[in-house]
């Protein structure tokens, strides 16, 4: 953990992925940035992000890495999370098609592949909560098809569900890191500080 | 338009208005889903069944194939697109990405590939090429397509007609990874070449290369393709899958390597782990014990047909 209040590390789980986007994204902000492909890692970082990639094979090297119920842990126990794709999948408490949950730290129910094959794969443009037209890069993307009420809806597409906050926790469908917009990964950052601010106080 | 970073005036680059927008667009997704796949391991199958080993090994694509390559080396005569029954088979299996193969320059397999809704097309140098001149018109797909190259040139020529995705061709179906690691190391050091040019060199290169100036600037500017490039042909073993990550690839195609061995299954996920943390050689070593018979190989010394040469 840091040390100073404004000085953050952020983990980026780079088991399998599109991770060094984020990681660009990050350093563009001025956030330090770790790859996360061990355990030990995870004691370095103030929050992570779990990127886009495929959920099965991510979730894998989670469990074959022995790091499953570490993360787990850490995120029950107050650790910033920013998912987007693939990652919401591995937060998510359930999976529609009755796959095992991963992480399941997020009390949302997610649908894998929900808008079909590559051909189903679309950008858009849509608004959340003070942050409006925002660009949607939806890849072979699931969406949340249901929510607990605790759960915080930051947007929806088509009407679906795409992007969903619950407490330090939040979930997209799609992927900010493929475009050049910041808004997302700023809004995050800030949530860090604050978290990192509240550890040390 | 949505991707503002990255964009490069290759492929689509034809039309006008809504319609460029469009292909644009399109090929952007093409590229993102790549992206998607880095870090990770596609393997070829040939049935449901091995479909889903690879899945459970942890396979972040399988490319679905009648015959792998050592297979279709041993069989000769010509060699085809599989049967799209075959094929669908395979995508009700998994959940992952499935690709397939089409004949280099045969834009009606490419079509029919395309209907069946698979995830991405490799127009490849392991079947036999439909065309001796010309490779398929990528642009002209919905569907996104990896295509082979053995160096910078033939990289820069595949993705101006379209491709949205590389990979070394290295010799198929041998078990051996020397041509993988050939045409790695040459395209790495083309681009170290390009990046260290003066901006007035880079027209003269672009001529050298046969590709548009705009790639050769791309190249320049980023010190990479603008697309994502794994490593293919001849991998074996978790050791040749970190080794090519080690030499800059961004993920790796097993092609025979793994169902032509012992145990499929734990040497399909030790090379998974393997290109995760492709530096740990201490993880390494833990993993590449006890993988039973590695497929046997033959020497592209010995071998008759030279499917690297095809399509340049």
């Amino acid at each position: 953990m840091s040390t100073s209040d404004n000085k953050i590390t952020i983990g980026v789980l780079a088991v399998q992925g599109a991770f060094i986007e984020h990681e660009h994204m990050l350093q563009s902000l001025g956030v330090d940035c770790i790859e996360i492909r061990k355990p030990e890692q995870l004691d370095q970082i103030d929050g992570i992000v779990l990127p886009g990639g495929e959920s099965t094979v991510q979730g894998q090297l989670l469990r074959k890495l022995h790091m499953l119920s570490p993360l787990r842990k850490m995120i029950q126990n107050g650790l910033p999370v920013l998912a987007t794709c693939a990652g919401l999948i591995l937060l998510s408490e359930e999976i529609d098609n009755g796959e095992p949950a991963h992480l399941a730290t997020l009390p949302v129910t997610v649908k894998r592949n929900a808008y079909g094959r590559q051909l189903g794969s679309f950008c858009t443009t849509s608004d959340l909560p003070q942050i409006s037209g925002f660009p949607m890069v939806f890849i072979r993307a699931p969406y949340i098809a249901s929510t607990q009420e605790s759960v915080k809806v930051l947007g929806t597409v088509d009407g679906h569900v795409i992007a969903v906050q619950y407490k330090h926790q939040i979930g997209l469908s799609f992927h900010p890191e493929l475009t050049d917009d910041t808004r997302i990964h700023q809004y995050f950052v800030e949530m860090v500080r604050g978290t990192a601010k509240s550890n040390i106080a | 338009m949505i991707f503002t970073h990255n964009m490069i005036p290759a492929a689509a680059n034809t039309g006008t208005g809504k319609d460029y927008i469009m292909k644009q667009t399109q090929y952007e997704l093409n590229k993102g889903l790549a992206q998607m796949l880095k870090g990770g391991v596609i393997m070829d199958v040939t049935t449901p069944e091995q479909a889903k080993i690879a899945e459970a090994a942890g396979a972040c694509a399988v490319m679905a194939l009648e015959r792998i390559p050592a297979d279709i080396r041993a069989a000769g005569g010509v060699s085809r697109m599989s049967d799209p029954k075959m094929i669908k088979g395979i995508q009700e299996a998994v959940s992952i990405p499935v690709m397939a193969k089409c004949r280099i320059g045969h834009f009606v397999e490419a079509q029919i590939l395309q209907a069946i809704e698979i995830d991405y097309i490799d127009e490849s140098e392991v079947l036999s090429p439909a065309d001796d001149v010309y490779h398929i018109d990528k642009t002209e797909f919905k569907v996104p397509f990896v295509c082979g190259a053995r160096d910078l040139g033939e990289a820069l020529r595949r993705i101006n007609e379209g491709a949205a995705m590389i990979r070394t061709k290295g010799e198929p179906g041998t078990g051996d990874v020397v041509q993988a690691v050939r045409h790695m190391r040459k395209m790495n050091s083309q681009i170290r070449k390009i990046v260290s040019m003066q901006k007035d060199e880079l027209f003269e290169e672009a001529k050298q290369l046969q590709v548009p100036y705009e790639l050769v600037l791309y190249v320049h500017e980023n010190g990479k393709l603008p697309v994502v490039n794994f490593a293919a042909g001849g991998v074996a073993t978790p050791a040749d899958a970190a080794l090519m990550m080690q030499l800059g690839a961004e993920g790796v195609f097993v092609g025979s390597g793994i169902f032509k061995s012992g145990d499929p299954a734990k040497r399909a996920s030790a090379i998974v782990q393997a290109v995760t943390n492709y530096t740990d050689a201490t993880l390494i070593a833990e993993l590449s014990e006890d993988l039973g018979e590695a497929m046997v190989g033959i020497n592209p010394n010995e071998i008759k047909i030279i499917m690297e040469e095809r399509g340049q």
